[in-house]
């Protein structure tokens, strides 16, 4: 450990006014060439942007714990608005609940669903390829995930329209109580309601993660409130960041005509192409950790006791670990390390499902589509945590 | 007493014509020593007096037994002493004969051809460790610890077995580092491993590496899927992983959307031949832990050596983990959908 530490540098912007949400990448750049680490006024919070510092918060899961939250509130001096998941725990709680739930989400499991997955894919972009224009978003990337992951999980038809506010209330509440926040939790209670509902073992299919997620309390892995909690985690955390990866990824290769045609020829770089995306505009942007002990983290002292917040998509951006052109997308760069799934012991269970997922709907556009561009700017959502978009018209060309 | 089959101790039978010239060398028994019951070390020196090439922890050699019998042993000799190569043999009686032969045939003095050696259990630099051996399974462990320890990393060894006495090298580790370091576990005076307890509690920047038999090595992976994703490295220690085909030869691996077909050598992954000419393979861990380079078979057989793949998934054979898996004996080529 360092024994000369520096006091974080004092950066005044804020890191949640509506310019910055909307338009976040300026803003992170010179939050970053502040420092690795600083301290953000407007939260009073230590703000992590550097990659390497990004990578230990996330991998020294003693120091920067989670059970403090994910938000700016320490929700354990504080209550929180709901049961802490399992996103806001720590080992040893977290290992019965994280076991329980690589038991069930694994490659083989997931494997096992890509048929189930592509027929719905397929007819989606079908009824697309139609049209010489649609919006990716309203159209594509907001109605793919919700029509196969709810199935997959188990969980009853009725209250569907539920899950979207729900996972919006979810990723806001990691950021300040803002009224963007208010906004995510105007029909809070009811939301909330419906979703716990679903996440009974009674409202479960017998075949889905959820039962296969209840069958490890038979095992006597976890408790029946933790089945419910783990099944609830899956449904907010795997709905929004799915749509945003889609539509995130079809952004970057709608302003990349010569990216689109590559892969065309090459469809294998499809995995390559959405990775490159999801680092260059991840869905999960920022979130919080708590530090348990006085700790040094880029040569600044941090006191123990620190809620310090993590920019996921400064990390993802910082030239110092993916270069110069750290904001051009490349094909040619290999993207692997990025943290947009996280890292280490939080690192997201639904990735096998995500990618699945996003490379499903890729590829059967790469089969159809000849070409794909934007008609005028994508609409960027006002989200405390989240980047994406609520709608991009896109203009495409076929074959005749 | 439960048979252990597997490369450390009594690797699996292998049967097969003993290749000459490249890779192989020659040498002679210097010692042969009952190091616990049915656990005989052999020291290994080169006939032609040279020093034997560098090798890391996990490193594993083929001992070519005659009659085409050839077994596959973790070295656990010191890493600078290049003069001589040690390995730790367990005699089991059911096996088909190797580790009978080893125990019967090779003292001091007896010539015999072995493989230069190899690793498939490669330690990667962390902060701290925790060591699971269980039987045999402490031999790749051995210079794992004592790396660890000239690194001045934070490390402990826990290792069980049936008792004391069936413990190879027991008794010299806890003489060297200590009981706080070293934790042994004989069955008889204290029980069984408490795997529950050792791992209950994942720790930041810690990887686990663990060897030994199969049923030690699934308990332990189950507790890991609660650790962060790649901390578990283990090596099976039982034939249905590292099956009859973990062999020297090199293979051929078909590329059918690149329309190439690329030579797979011993001591590169399918991973490393094909990145080699410029075809992509999205992966992350290269250790066959995460599944991210998980590959379709279009024909062939496989011999699976990762831990993600479920049983039914290797039994099925139409994937593949390329990062670590390679061609079963027999199968010259496999065709990837690469």
């Amino acid at each position: 450990m360092t024994t000369s530490t520096s006091e974080p540098i004092v950066f005044t912007g804020d890191p949640y006014s509506e310019e910055h949400l909307l338009n976040p990448y300026p803003f992170l750049a010179s939050l970053q060439e502040a420092g690795s680490v600083s301290w953000l006024e407007s939260e009073q919070t230590y703000a992590i942007t550097g990659y390497d510092e990004v990578y230990e918060v996330l991998t020294d899961f003693e120091t920067f714990v989670s059970s403090g939250g994910l938000g700016p509130r320490d929700i354990r001096k504080d209550d929180g608005w709901r049961p802490p998941s399992i996103l806001e725990s720590d080992p040893p709680i977290h290992t019965l609940m994280r076991r329980a739930l690589t038991g069930v989400i694994n490659p083989g499991t997931v494997r096992a669903l890509r048929k189930d997955f592509t027929a719905p894919a397929v007819s989606l972009v079908e009824a697309l390829v139609q049209r010489n224009t649609f919006d990716a978003i309203t159209d594509l990337a907001e109605k793919y995930p919700i029509e196969v992951f709810p199935d997959a999980v188990g969980i009853p038809q009725e209250g569907r329209e539920h899950l979207l506010p729900y996972g919006n209330m979810v990723f806001n509440a990691f950021g300040p109580e803002n009224y963007i926040y208010h906004q995510a939790f105007a029909e809070g209670d009811e939301h909330a309601r419906v979703v716990m509902n679903a996440c009974k073992r009674e409202s479960l299919t017998d075949s889905g993660f959820g039962a296969g997620i209840w069958a490890k309390v038979g095992e006597g892995l976890i408790t029946e409130e933790q089945a419910t909690l783990l099944v609830r985690a899956l449904l907010s955390a795997g709905v929004d960041t799915t749509i945003f990866g889609i539509g995130n990824t079809l952004s970057v290769l709608a302003r990349h005509p010569e990216a689109w045609e590559r892969l065309r020829k090459e469809p294998s770089l499809a995995k390559f192409a959405i990775d490159e995306a999801l680092r260059l505009e991840s869905p999960f942007q920022k979130f919080h950790r708590t530090t348990t002990v006085d700790t040094e983290l880029g040569g600044v002292g941090i006191p123990a006791g620190s809620k310090v917040q993590v920019f996921i998509g400064a990390a993802n951006r910082d030239p110092k670990k993916w270069g110069a052109d750290a904001n051009e997308f490349s094909l040619e760069r290999t993207s692997s390390g990025h943290v947009a799934f996280g890292m280490g012991l939080h690192q997201c269970v639904g990735q096998p499902i995500a990618r699945m997922e996003m490379e499903i709907v890729l590829q059967q556009l790469l089969e159809k589509v000849v070409s794909i561009e934007l008609v005028g700017e994508p609409k960027p959502i006002l989200h405390n945590v989240l980047r994406g978009f609520e709608s991009m018209p896109v203009r495409i060309t076929t074959q005749r | 007493m439960t048979p252990q089959t597997g490369r450390l101790g009594a690797a699996v039978d292998t049967v097969k014509p003993v290749a000459s010239g490249a890779g192989l060398l020659d040498v002679v028994v210097d010692a042969a020593e009952h190091v616990a019951d049915q656990v005989v070390s052999l020291v290994l020196r080169r006939i032609d007096g040279e020093s034997f090439p560098e090798w890391a922890p996990g490193a594993h050699i083929d001992v070519h037994l005659g009659d085409g019998l050839t077994r596959q042993y973790s070295l656990c000799s010191d890493l600078n002493d290049r003069e001589v190569l040690r390995i730790g043999v367990l005699r089991v009686p059911d096996s088909r004969g190797g580790s009978e032969a080893v125990h019967e045939k090779l003292v001091a003095g007896t010539p015999l051809t072995i493989s230069a050696p190899r690793n498939n259990f490669p330690m990667i630099d962390s902060r701290k460790y925790l060591f699971i051996a269980g039987g045999i399974g402490i031999t790749p462990i051995i210079p794992m610890i004592e790396a660890a320890e000239a690194a001045g990393r934070e490390w402990r060894l826990v290792y069980g077995g049936r008792s004391r006495h069936s413990m190879a090298f027991a008794q010299s580790l806890e003489d060297a580092y200590g009981s706080t370091k070293v934790n042994l576990y004989p069955e008889d005076e204290v029980g069984r491993l408490d795997l529950n307890a050792i791992l209950g509690m994942p720790r930041a920047h810690m990887l686990v590496y663990a060897c030994g038999p199969g049923g030690m090595l699934g308990a332990i992976e189950d507790l890991c899927m609660g650790w962060p994703p790649g901390a578990l490295h283990l090596e099976r220690f039982s034939a249905d992983t590292l099956g009859a085909g973990s062999v020297s030869a090199p293979f051929e691996v078909e590329l059918a959307k690149a329309g190439r077909i690329v030579t797979v050598q011993t001591n590169e992954s399918i991973l490393d031949a094909v990145e080699k000419v410029g075809v992509r393979i999205l992966s992350s861990c290269r250790a066959g832990l995460c599944g991210t380079c998980e590959t379709n078979i279009l024909s062939g057989t496989p011999e699976h050596r990762d831990a993600v793949l479920t049983e039914a998934d290797k039994d099925a054979n139409e994937v593949m983990l390329v990062c670590v898996s390679r061609a079963a004996a027999g199968c010259d080529r496999l065709v990837l959908d690469l």
